[in-house]
């Protein structure tokens, strides 16, 4: 089954996988998932607000967001940032983005939307008396959120926000579709130009395996530690 | 999956797991490559050159379907799981000492609660799968993104594409949340609150 089986190949294009890809990669999680968060914690505050317009924008955003395939949101901003950088910026011509920032800004508005739900959960595990007790002691809607609200509500979700970046994780390689060079671009890249597509293809899914499972393992033991001190 | 994963058997529930780690640790667009390129050229010379040479939608179709059904398998295997274990371990007792077999204490006790109970997160996965569908067309599949895309090649028209795309995923998950609202309350189980652990979309 292994005869043929060209080891040389993957060791060759190490330093391109991870270098180019594997930092694409990483990076793309870590700006969407930071502006995921704060993003859909605004949107999970404006959602269980009780003025109703936000609630309701927020929660259109939210279930439109959930209910396309993230393959045609990417699309769908590839095409449209230019034209919206174009629009803010006034120039003739749609502005020039390339496919990091794209993907960027698609991940964290895409991702927003999950986080905001796994936020909103959070946010309304916290029993109403605590709010109460806030304004009772003369907290105003910001304090009463920054300082007894959220604190609570981030780190009971804290394992679900991780897992979610983990799924955020293995969907930045669908940053293919567009043709950038993440870690599942580079080595298809490799896989084609080499016309070694079984030695490229089963060595990226052997890394994407291993960091999703020990991050995963970090996840599960995480949630017992919090589960015990709760 | 769900099921092996609950019996008393440790090997069975060490495979089961082994299992679900798998194919939930490695991105759904690289199990779709893993299908189509590499799994003709690790099977026997014949059978690799048969799933090469099937015609045209039947050459990516049948990988994006194993694919898709191995993917969503393991996800529906954890919500099994979770609605076997949350039953309370009575029934399971029960349904043994009163003579079944463990073969049939799952078939006539423990799965159809089972069922029941994770329905509503049951139909996030039936909403996940639509949406994954669209990774098909990575390897060619021709299915409503990909023919969005080739519109907006042919055509240029781009929002006009995408928009119509995006109505059409909107409507599809529209009616499938509205049947299974329908088939939930159909079968409520009487005494349960009927909520699941999932967030639902559009409620």
């Amino acid at each position: 089954m292994f005869t043929g089986f060209d080891f040389d190949v993957i060791e060759r294009s190490l330093p391109y996988l991870f270098r180019e890809g594997m930092v694409f990669t990483l990076t793309l999680t870590g700006l969407a998932m930071a502006g995921g968060i704060v993003f859909g914690t605004l949107l999970a505050m404006m959602r269980v607000s009780s003025a109703k317009p936000l609630a309701q924008v927020a929660g259109a955003y939210v279930n439109l967001m959930r209910s396309v395939p993230l393959v045609l949101v990417i699309f769908w901003f590839f095409f449209l940032v230019p034209w919206i950088g174009q629009w803010i910026t006034g120039s003739s011509q749609p502005i020039r983005v390339g496919a990091f920032l794209s993907s960027a800004i698609t991940f964290t508005l895409f991702e927003a939307a999950y986080y905001c739900e796994i936020m909103r959960a959070g946010i309304q595990s916290i029993p109403r008396g605590q709010v109460s007790a806030a304004y009772a002691l003369g907290l105003n809607y910001r304090q009463t959120m920054a300082r007894i609200v959220l604190p609570q509500a981030l780190r009971n979700m804290l394992p679900v926000l991780l897992t979610q970046t983990i799924i955020l994780f293995q969907d930045t390689s669908l940053v293919y579709v567009i043709s950038a060079t993440d870690f599942l671009g580079a080595a298809a890249k490799i896989a084609n130009r080499d016309g070694r597509l079984v030695e490229m293809y089963l060595f990226a899914a052997v890394v994407y395996f291993v960091i999703s499972y020990a991050a995963s393992s970090y996840v599960r033991w995480l949630q017992q530690r919090i589960a015990v001190i709760r | 999956m769900g099921v092996v994963r609950t019996t008393p058997s440790k090997w069975a529930v060490r495979i089961g797991n082994a299992y679900v780690d798998l194919f939930r640790n490695v991105p759904l667009l690289v199990q779709m490559f893993l299908w189509y390129f590499v799994l003709p050229e690790l099977l026997p010379e014949a059978a690799g050159t048969w799933m090469k040479q099937m015609p045209p939608p039947w050459g990516s179709f049948v990988p994006a379907v194993l694919c898709l059904g191995i993917y969503t398998s393991v996800r529906v295997a954890e919500q099994v799981r979770a609605g076997i274990q949350s039953l309370p371990l009575g029934q399971r007792m029960a349904g043994t000492a009163v003579g079944l077999t463990l073969p049939q204490t799952y078939r006539y006790v423990l799965l159809p609660m089972a069922y029941r109970i994770i329905l509503p997160p049951l139909t996030s996965e039936f909403l996940n799968i639509i949406k994954n569908s669209s990774v098909a067309l990575t390897i060619g599949l021709m299915e409503l993104t990909a023919r969005t895309r080739s519109m907006q090649e042919f055509s240029f028209q781009v929002f006009e594409a995408f928009t119509a795309a995006t109505l059409l995923y909107v409507l599809v998950n529209i009616v499938v949340v509205f049947g299974m609202r329908r088939l939930e309350t159909a079968l409520q189980v009487p005494g349960y609150i009927g909520s699941g652990d999932a967030p639902q979309v559009l409620r």
